[in-house]
């Protein structure tokens, strides 16, 4: 097996064979998830904790049944509202958490290298559920396997990110991804929502969608929040769901077959047009929802077995001095 | 009268621009002579110093001595004794602390304390407004007689430009140093990064290092209007150094400084979010830290300082948009200084002149030559020594410092205050 990380923090560190292995399995348990096929063994025996410390319904949920199709005790934290406000540090937080014995940690955080921070300070397996603008790595991950399941495969393809790239960890995390796999990646954003120096990423930057979606394969559209619209980024919703929301007409430029992507949730009206995120010849976003569970399925599972490699050979070692 | 001889030395003269050997004769706490042949014969000690280098000490301007209000983080004490051993002999205090240092009664505590406690000269700056709030001159020149030696609100910029522009002209009258931070406020508001790939890669809050030649623009206008004494805390970006330059000569009277950190680090010394290396302002791009080593060579940028900034564990240990600003500087700004040397950026004289010298002018002081009458504040160092930093034996409170287990070289011997030695054996 080719899996050797300890946390899943960021698509940064992972190295492309291993972004092969992830998806190979998270590929059998989407297969297995329709048949309805119980795992309760894999995840037997662990507690699995959720902490957000920023609001999330979906990858919350989806978490939360990954870990339980594996038979996982699960756990969630909503943590805004508590300890936070009391002026408990992010790392005593996590000393309390880790005092508890979890085996998987799953971490929502508001600021960039927060769930790393965190990672350094426990000893059971940290997934990076998103931090700040930084890495949504599970995100990109679901993304690949939703890519190869209608493509056929996850190279030479070329692929946009439109929308808000500025502020977006999912975009950040596919660029890496999606590089990794040698893809042909173009960015499309007003210039307001791009970040500074991406050329040296290895991307295309296009401030226009016609030119920019022309003959790409995968169309990936991104959420614009609302409080950036209001002239803070871009002079109002409705200019810029003339100029950057996908629509049939600028859908068009794209490959025939080209498929929609969107992480949720959406803004109809704003980056996308309803009928095309409900049109069941393009659309794949019920499928990227789908295939989240069966991503972090496999992503827990092979942190699992890492962790109870690394807690055998601890316990070897014990045993050896004691002898 | 006594007397103290060193000889067998490698003087470092940065008025001369010279590296030569020699001796050097103290008398009564001054520089009595300094020569090249036979040193005269002495009553007093005699200090052999084996062919290693005799310098005048390091002005730092710009130091944060964390009381009054934070003393876990940094008392005039450990402060003192950093100085002393990283061959720092006067240590310009910033006015930022709790409560700020905007009152004659407040300076009057922080010479008091200092005159208690500190190994080495301490020379403090007052803020330029009330509260360093920006919204009214402090008593500049009460602060003045009770010994304030600058003004300045340290890293917070006077955004008003009618109270700076006031506090500017006011400041003029008493030929009293204003000492200011560059940065456009508005457009540096949240960034802990310098806009560019790095900050993209780690998705952190950015600002375009544009800012810092904005601020610059509108001070030296101020300049231009006022005429007066001003110095720039740090200048960090190749952009704002023709603007600078155009400013000298224009003859304002204006100087700028930089800190050690932005001259050996860039922006991608911060790899996985370490916090010890987060600063104001931030680290920049690797062409910005080469255009200003240039500077510094070129003497455009006058001052080398260690922007000594102590913070403790826990205002570190936080996730990095939310962690304290600043690194503690006194003990390695000599060793880190010392890397330009090594990598032939710049001769030991030039080092010097940025250290010691330019400060000791800038300040109106007497130190910072190796001159006949001049204080005999002196460091004895060897700029070869080898080592590996080790945070744990700071002798700061706070051990934030960016170069833990770092390799460096060049080690402090010994350091005179006053002709008197505060560091070293013997």
């Amino acid at each position: 097996m080719t899996f050797r990380a300890q946390h899943l923090l960021g698509i940064e560190h992972l190295r492309p064979e291993e972004i092969t292995t992830l998806l190979d399995l998270a590929d059998r348990y989407a297969n297995e998830n329709r048949q309805r096929r119980s795992h309760k063994d894999i995840l037997a025996g662990l507690t699995q904790i959720n902490m957000f410390f920023e609001n999330s319904t979906r990858t919350q949920a989806s978490f939360e049944l990954a870990g339980k199709r594996l038979g996982a005790d699960v756990m969630n934290m909503t943590m805004q509202a508590s300890s936070i406000k009391k002026g408990e540090t992010l790392i005593d937080t996590a000393l309390t958490l880790n005092a508890m014995h979890p085996d998987l940690l799953v971490v929502r955080h508001p600021n960039s290298g927060a769930v790393d921070l965190l990672s350094q300070k426990v000893n059971c397996a940290v997934l990076n559920a998103g931090d700040g603008r930084h890495e949504h790595p599970t995100q990109a991950l679901l993304d690949a396997l939703t890519i190869r399941r209608a493509k056929g495969r996850l190279h030479r393809l070329s692929v946009a990110i439109c929308g808000d790239i500025l502020h977006s960890r999912v975009a950040r995390s596919n660029i890496m991804l999606l590089g990794k796999m040698e893809n042909r990646i173009r960015l499309i954003a007003p210039p307001t929502l791009m970040p500074a120096g991406v050329t040296e990423f290895g991307v295309e930057v296009f401030h226009d969608m016609r030119e920019g979606l022309r003959d790409v394969d995968v169309v990936m559209m991104l959420r614009l929040q609302k409080e950036r619209m209001d002239g803070g980024f871009v002079p109002s919703e409705r200019e810029y769901y003339h100029r950057y929301g996908l629509d049939a007409e600028k859908l068009s430029y794209a490959k025939e077959d080209a498929i929609v992507m969107h992480p949720g949730p959406m803004n109809r009206g704003v980056e996308i047009d309803g009928t095309i995120a409900d049109d069941i010849n393009r659309s794949v976003i019920q499928t990227q929802v789908e295939m989240g569970v069966a991503v972090r399925m496999a992503a827990m599972d092979l942190l699992a077995r890492n962790l109870r490699a690394r807690r055998g050979a601890e316990l070897q070692n014990e045993k050896g001095i004691m002898v | 009268m006594t007397e103290l001889l060193f000889t067998n030395a490698r003087l470092i003269d940065p008025v001369a621009i010279t590296d030569s050997a020699g001796w050097i004769l103290i008398k009564n706490g001054k520089i009595a002579a300094t020569g090249e042949e036979t040193p005269p014969d002495t009553k007093g000690t005699v200090i052999d110093c084996g062919g290693q280098c005799i310098a005048p000490g390091i002005i730092d301007i710009g130091v944060k001595v964390s009381e009054p209000g934070e003393r876990h983080k940094e008392s005039f004490h450990s402060a003192g004794l950093a100085a002393a051993a990283g061959g720092v002999t006067t240590i310009v205090t910033r006015a930022d602390t709790l409560p700020v240092i905007d009152t004659p009664e407040t300076l009057e505590f922080v010479a008091r304390r200092a005159a208690e406690d500190s190994a080495v000269n301490v020379l403090p700056m007052a803020a330029l407004t009330k509260g360093r709030e920006g919204n009214e001159m402090s008593e500049i020149g009460f602060l003045q007689d009770a010994g304030a030696v600058a003004f300045s609100d340290g890293l917070r910029v006077v955004s008003k430009t009618k109270v700076l522009s006031r506090a500017l002209t006011y400041a003029r009258s008493l030929d009293a140093l204003v000492i200011g931070h560059v940065q456009e406020p508005q457009l540096s508001e949240g960034a802990v990064a310098t806009k560019g790939k790095f900050a993209s890669l780690r998705g952190l809050p950015d600002v375009s290092p544009m800012a810092e030649r904005m601020g610059l623009d509108r001070d030296i206008s101020l300049l231009e209007m006022t005429g007066a004494k001003y110095h720039v805390d740090q200048l960090t970006t190749a952009r704002a150094l023709p603007a600078l330059e155009r400013a000298k000569r224009n003859g304002l009277d204006i100087t700028a400084g930089v800190s050690i950190h932005h001259l050996t680090l860039n922006e991608f010394d911060v790899a996985d979010y370490r916090t010890f290396f987060k600063l104001t302002p931030p680290l920049r791009a690797e062409e910005d830290r080469l255009a200003v080593i240039d500077a510094l060579r070129s003497g455009l940028i006058d001052i080398l300082c260690s922007m000594h900034t102590p913070q403790d564990e826990e205002s570190k240990r936080l996730p990095f948009e939310e962690a304290a600003s600043g690194a503690v500087g006194l003990e390695t700004l000599l060793p880190a200084s010392l890397r330009l040397y090594h990598a032939g950026h710049l001769t030991l004289p030039e080092l010097f002149r940025a250290l010691s010298l330019n400060p000791a002018r800038r300040l109106g002081l007497k130190s910072g030559r190796l001159l006949e009458g001049a204080p005999a504040d002196l460091i004895l160092f060897d700029p070869d020594a080898p080592f590996i930093l080790d945070r744990a034996t700071l002798r700061s409170k706070s051990k934030n410092t960016p170069f833990d287990g770092a390799r460096m070289q060049g080690k402090v011997i010994g350091t005179w205050v006053n002709g008197a030695r505060v560091f070293g054996d013997g």
